[in-house]
């Protein structure tokens, strides 16, 4: 069967497909997802990417080769691995985290923290050496200096935000795996994705919705990274 | 898109925007307490009966019945009962006797009971390149198709059809392989489209060939029994409960109240009446006036004490 989207999608415009709350719902787990785990792997990248831009320690090189490593885990692998962890037999078992939102969340931490903690990594090395010497002739303290060096790092930084959130959102084998693609009876997304959606549609032979779900995703995509380079583009003109 | 028909029940809302909260604060494994209002049955299926969106049509009679969240995942028959069986659901609904007697064998499954049926079909491209139009068996068409070399598309999965492909080639005594045999590892929606892409031909359950016949140029050439075909080609489905001396964590509770609300004639005729485009998927069977004690256990067994 061959698709023209185009002939395909204009009458999806004209009666909505999908039921009420559904895409908003599916849009709304994504995010929240996603979101959640850059967050929070960003809030771990950075404080490592610091002390290692920092400071020198033995097997710095080794640690610095298993980040850059971890940028290319395959997602399936790291949602079979998450699997084995909140399965109820696994060492989180007793948690119930399996099929929730939590667990989908892990697993995207672990996919997003090596691309973020390698990129800020690269982009707090390279500023400048004046710029911390500076800072830490004014009196600065540690925080001090490492909060100037984030300051000029920031659209180095934001970037690597970016390509974590990138690798969350676009992800579909981990969270299927551990998230199992659920929408409750009434069409409210609990833990499917718009990825995961656009599987579960593509394997009905439903090409067409799956494609209006693919330009949400993409346009969701483009919007955060307008928004991102926004902000890291009036950060820099303030330089 | 009867699938996704808005389901306006009242409270259903309610019942979804707490259902992150039950799970965050381990709702499922509380069963103290008088009733199971506001727990979460997990319900693992095949692709096969999730995709035709039966479920979904007749779960939100359940959940407000008992105010709980079925959260249904679908997976093959084999990742099914594997999920089962590592207690991460509580509740599995499958198509694959073999797979689900061993299931039961190993303790892990109880309190079985048949649920309803549908056939499998052969279905292929409309030229029909081994010619088998219309043959009375499923395993002369399946030599057909070998001797022709045919392309046929292979759920490759370990899913109930999956079993079943693999049982009819043996039945015809064939060894599937070479080019033209592809196994692709996937849903039963995803055979479809691949066979309809490269014309090729698979074995479908006919409520998801039904389901998605609109979408595909594939036609059935050969019938299961409940259009008068062998009986070889039907398709049985089975529920079971996961053993809660196994996993103590499984909501067995809520899983027998799942047992005993699909297993009554109210959801029976709610699953006969279930249609995709004018035609009816799925048969249902747990009701008889006979006793059919083969349905509680691994088929074939029979007790050494026979007190009968």
């Amino acid at each position: 069967m061959p698709v023209d989207p185009v002939a395909s999608l204009l009458p999806l415009f004209v009666e909505n497909p999908f039921e009420q709350g559904y895409v908003r719902s599916i849009v709304y787990v994504s995010l929240y997802v996603s979101c959640t785990a850059v967050v929070l792997s960003t809030l771990v990248s950075i404080p490592v990417a610091l002390t290692m831009g920092f400071t020198e320690f033995p097997g710095k090189q080794f640690a610095k080769s298993v980040i850059n490593t971890g940028m290319g885990f395959p997602s399936v692998v790291v949602g079979l691995v998450v699997l084995f962890v909140v399965s109820n037999q696994g060492p989180l078992g007793a948690m119930n985290l399996i099929f929730t939102k939590e667990a989908m969340i892990i697993s995207q931490f672990v996919l997003a923290t090596p691309p973020i903690t390698a990129i800020s990594l690269a982009a707090i090395t390279g500023v400048d050496e004046n710029v911390r010497e500076a800072a830490r002739a004014l009196g600065g303290t540690r925080l001090d200096v490492a909060l100037v060096v984030i300051k000029e790092a920031r659209y180095g930084i934001a970037t690597a935000v970016l390509a974590g959130f990138g690798r969350a959102i676009s992800e579909v084998g981990s969270v299927l795996i551990v998230g199992g693609n659920i929408t409750s009876a009434d069409g409210i997304s609990q833990t499917r994705t718009l990825t995961t959606a656009i599987q579960l549609e593509a394997r009905q032979g439903q090409y067409d919705t799956a494609m209006v779900l693919g330009a949400v995703l993409v346009a969701l995509v483009l919007t955060v990274n307008a928004i991102v380079v926004r902000f890291g583009d009036s950060g820099a003109m303030n330089r | 898109m009867q699938r996704r028909k808005f389901l306006q029940g009242v409270g259903l809302a309610a019942i979804a925007s707490t259902a992150g909260c039950t799970q965050l604060t381990g709702g499922q494994t509380e069963s103290g307490g008088a009733g199971v209002s506001g727990e979460t049955l997990t319900l693992t299926t095949t692709t096969s009966t999730y995709d035709t969106g039966l479920l979904d049509e007749i779960h939100p009679q359940f959940e407000e019945m008992y105010d709980v969240t079925v959260d249904a995942v679908a997976q093959g028959t084999g990742a099914a009962l594997e999920t089962a069986r590592n207690g991460d659901s509580d509740i599995v609904m499958v198509h694959a006797r073999g797979l689900e007697d061993e299931f039961m064998r190993n303790g892990y499954g109880i309190n079985r009971r048949d649920l309803m049926f549908n056939d499998f079909v052969i279905v292929g491209p409309e030229d029909d390149p081994a010619g088998i139009e219309g043959m009375g068996s499923a395993t002369e068409a399946l030599q057909a198709i070998a001797e022709a070399e045919a392309a046929f598309v292979s759920r490759g999965d370990n899913s109930g059809t999956h079993t079943k492909e693999l049982n009819l080639w043996e039945a015809a005594g064939v060894e599937p392989g070479g080019d033209w045999y592809q196994e692709i590892g996937a849903g039963m929606g995803e055979a479809l489209n691949n066979a309809n892409q490269q014309g090729a031909y698979t074995l479908s359950d006919r409520g998801t060939f039904i389901s998605q016949r609109s979408e595909i140029d594939l036609v059935i050439l050969v019938q299961g029994p409940i259009e008068g075909g062998p009986e070889l080609l039907s398709n049985p489905y089975g529920i079971l409960a996961v053993n809660p001396a196994v996993h103590e964590d499984a909501n067995y509770d809520l899983a027998m109240a799942y047992i005993g609300w699909i297993t009554s004639p109210g959801a029976q005729d709610a699953i006969a009446n279930y249609e995709m485009n004018g035609e009816q998927l799925f048969y249902p069977r747990a009701l008889s006036e006979d006793p059919d004690f083969q349905q509680y256990v691994p088929e074939g067994w029979s007790s050494d004490s026979d007190s009968e």
